[in-house]
């Protein structure tokens, strides 16, 4: 188990060095000089100078990844220049708000994909089943930003229910700050509801049809013992790890969520970055999503390797 | 050669009765159709446009459905029927060539990644790892965010993003398909690798690569109204869905029906071309036979 657990990390660190490379290279996108696009407005030769001599522009390329991995490493991501704050400590202060949006949106989808996958595979070509397909498929394609703001147009606009946006934190005023996350997290959780729906349906129906679920029907268990005590068990494998790497996604989803209700997050900071032409943010934005995204694949594989026993022979 | 024949034969044999059991597929015609239905009307925007998509009227500011504008008019008077058919060419345009890009460089570097192996397919992996670590959008928007902001840069940046997909799935399909018979009895008669690759290993992929493809416009087309709606895609006055949906949030309250038609055309895209994906995948599916 040691072994596995030891290969899988050390599998995952060229994968961490070739996204360092991939988040660094991003700059070569830009076009013209990248001095004269951080400079902005800014055309004072010396300036742009002064800025080619800081940010190593001058020297070969893969000596200003050297450096920029190099301080990487020592927790530097650098600064940005719209608010002169290092991007570590912007970093910082934003991932709490995504995270619990994140969480929170995951654990609506569990809540209502998971019961919803096990129906329609219970009640298969019913139309409960169709039900439940359809609100999938909405999930998948309705795009979360409209779906933001229907839900504005009905909930706080026609009904006064919830705020339309802004941010309050849960150390302040927790019920106020569920008032303020609770329609974002169900917008963000949409699309996770309708995989985790599918997946545990396809799961669920493929468990149903083994021998042992045959068996233990035959032995005149009642159903709902069949199902969550012998096919859910099972079933519910894959659904797990689908959740540690649905929950990168989620930080993903979060920038138009963030966007919609103006809560000032992970995704809020990238789009704010990209506007303000804040590079240093974008690529620091863009590194740390990425390393938590390997970070929970891993954690997806380890949780994958603990709860089934075939793995560990 | 005979192999190249057995295999253009069973291609010409599989083919109909593919096309046939997609059409028994009553979800993926219903995609077939609305994509028709949109692909339509994004071609013949120029004739079905009621109004310049364009041409601001103050005077008619912000105007509900009536049967003059049949889906109303935005916050400048544009009439939001002309716009959202024009708006169905930006959208369409985006889907299709962002994936096109993503095939045109995924195909020949998974096919490359999967027939060479070794270290250029160890090496070309590991940056495919790399990509995928990136959440989709949120590269998408770093991308667009570097080469600027406008349609072709995002629909640049969504084909990048969406390549490594391709590869993996390309390169997966060549390491099974190298091993058949036909591929070693192609090797013994002394064909060049090049010919192999495309004349006997190529075929074989097309379809899992249209499969995706389908699937891949339907993520394309999100993505790129998501772009937009964040300013980084389409750029005003030119009128995309995403961008409408963008300025429509600002008048949520006085003008929902703004918002409303882009979100839904949308939805309906994305759910037409996941409806033909689904159907495509069942229809390609060597067990459905």
């Amino acid at each position: 188990m040691l072994t596995y657990i030891v290969r899988r990390i050390l599998i995952s660190i060229p994968t961490i060095v070739f996204v360092s490379i991939v988040v660094f290279g991003l700059q070569l996108l830009l076009p013209g000089d990248p001095a004269l696009a951080l400079a902005g407005e800014e055309r004072d030769p010396a300036v742009i100078a002064e800025l080619r001599r800081v940010y190593h522009l001058d020297e070969p390329i893969w000596k200003q990844y050297l450096i920029w991995v190099g301080n990487v490493l020592q927790g530097d991501l650098g600064e940005s220049i719209r608010l002169k704050l290092p991007v570590g400590d912007l970093v910082t202060a934003k991932l709490p708000v995504t995270m619990q949006l994140a969480s929170m949106a995951i654990l609506i989808a569990i809540c209502i994909g998971i019961p919803m996958g096990i129906i329609s595979a219970v009640k298969k070509e019913t139309p409960l089943d169709y039900a439940a397909n359809v609100v999938a498929l909405s999930g998948i394609s309705v795009p979360s930003f409209w779906l933001g703001i229907m839900m504005i147009l009905l909930f706080s606009v026609h009904l006064g229910w919830l705020p339309a946006s802004g941010f309050v934190k849960p150390t302040e005023s927790l019920s106020q700050n569920l008032q303020t996350m609770i329609m974002p997290a169900f917008v963000l959780s949409s699309v996770t509801t309708a995989i985790f729906m599918r997946h545990t349906r396809s799961a669920m129906l493929a468990v149903l049809r083994s021998d042992y679920v045959r068996t233990a029907r035959a032995k005149g268990l009642r159903e709902p013992r069949v199902i969550f005590r012998h096919a859910l068990r099972n079933a519910i494998i894959p659904v797990v790890t689908l959740g540690a790497i649905q929950l990168g996604e989620l930080m993903s989803g979060a920038v138009l969520t963030e966007q919609i209700f103006t809560i000032p997050g992970f995704g809020k900071l990238i789009v704010d970055a990209v506007f303000n032409r804040d590079y240093a943010v974008v690529q620091g934005v863009v590194l740390c999503t990425a390393t938590g995204f390997i970070f929970l694949n891993l954690c997806a594989d380890l949780i994958y390797f603990l709860v089934n026993p075939r793995m560990r022979g | 050669m005979v192999a190249a024949s057995v295999a253009d034969d069973s291609t010409l044999i599989k083919r109909p009765n593919a096309f046939r059991r997609l059409l028994r597929r009553k979800g993926a015609v219903v995609g077939l159709c609305v994509v028709a239905i949109f692909v339509t009307i994004a071609i013949l925007a120029p004739w079905l446009a009621p109004y310049d998509p364009i041409a601001t009227n103050f005077l008619q500011v912000r105007k509900p459905p009536s049967s003059q504008y049949w889906m109303g008019t935005d916050e400048i008077g544009r009439d939001l029927m002309s716009r959202m058919i024009y708006g169905a060419r930006a959208s369409l345009q985006a889907g299709v060539i962002s994936v096109a890009i993503a095939v045109c460089l995924g195909v020949p570097l998974g096919l490359l990644s999967g027939y060479c192996k070794g270290w250029v397919d160890s090496l070309m992996m590991r940056v495919v790892d790399a990509l995928l670590a990136c959440p989709f959008l949120i590269l998408a928007i770093a991308m667009a965010a570097f080469l600027g902001p406008s349609l072709t840069n995002a629909m640049i940046a969504i084909g990048l993003t969406a390549m490594p997909i391709f590869i993996r799935l390309v390169r997966g399909q060549v390491l099974a398909v190298t091993v058949e018979d036909y591929v070693e009895a192609a090797r013994a008669l002394g064909n060049p690798h090049l010919r192999i690759a495309i004349r006997h290993v190529l075929p074989n992929v097309v379809a899992v690569v249209l499969v995706h493809s389908t699937l891949a416009i339907a993520q394309a087309t999100l993505a790129e109204a998501a772009l937009s709606f964040l300013g980084l895609g389409q750029q005003p006055p030119a009128p995309s869905w995403g961008s409408m949906l963008n300025v429509a949030r600002q008048f949520i309250s006085q003008a929902p029906w703004m918002a409303w038609w882009p979100g839904l055309a949308i939805a309906t895209v994305v759910l037409a071309f996941n409806l033909l994906g689904d159907g495509l995948r069942d229809a390609l599916d060597p067990k459905e036979s």
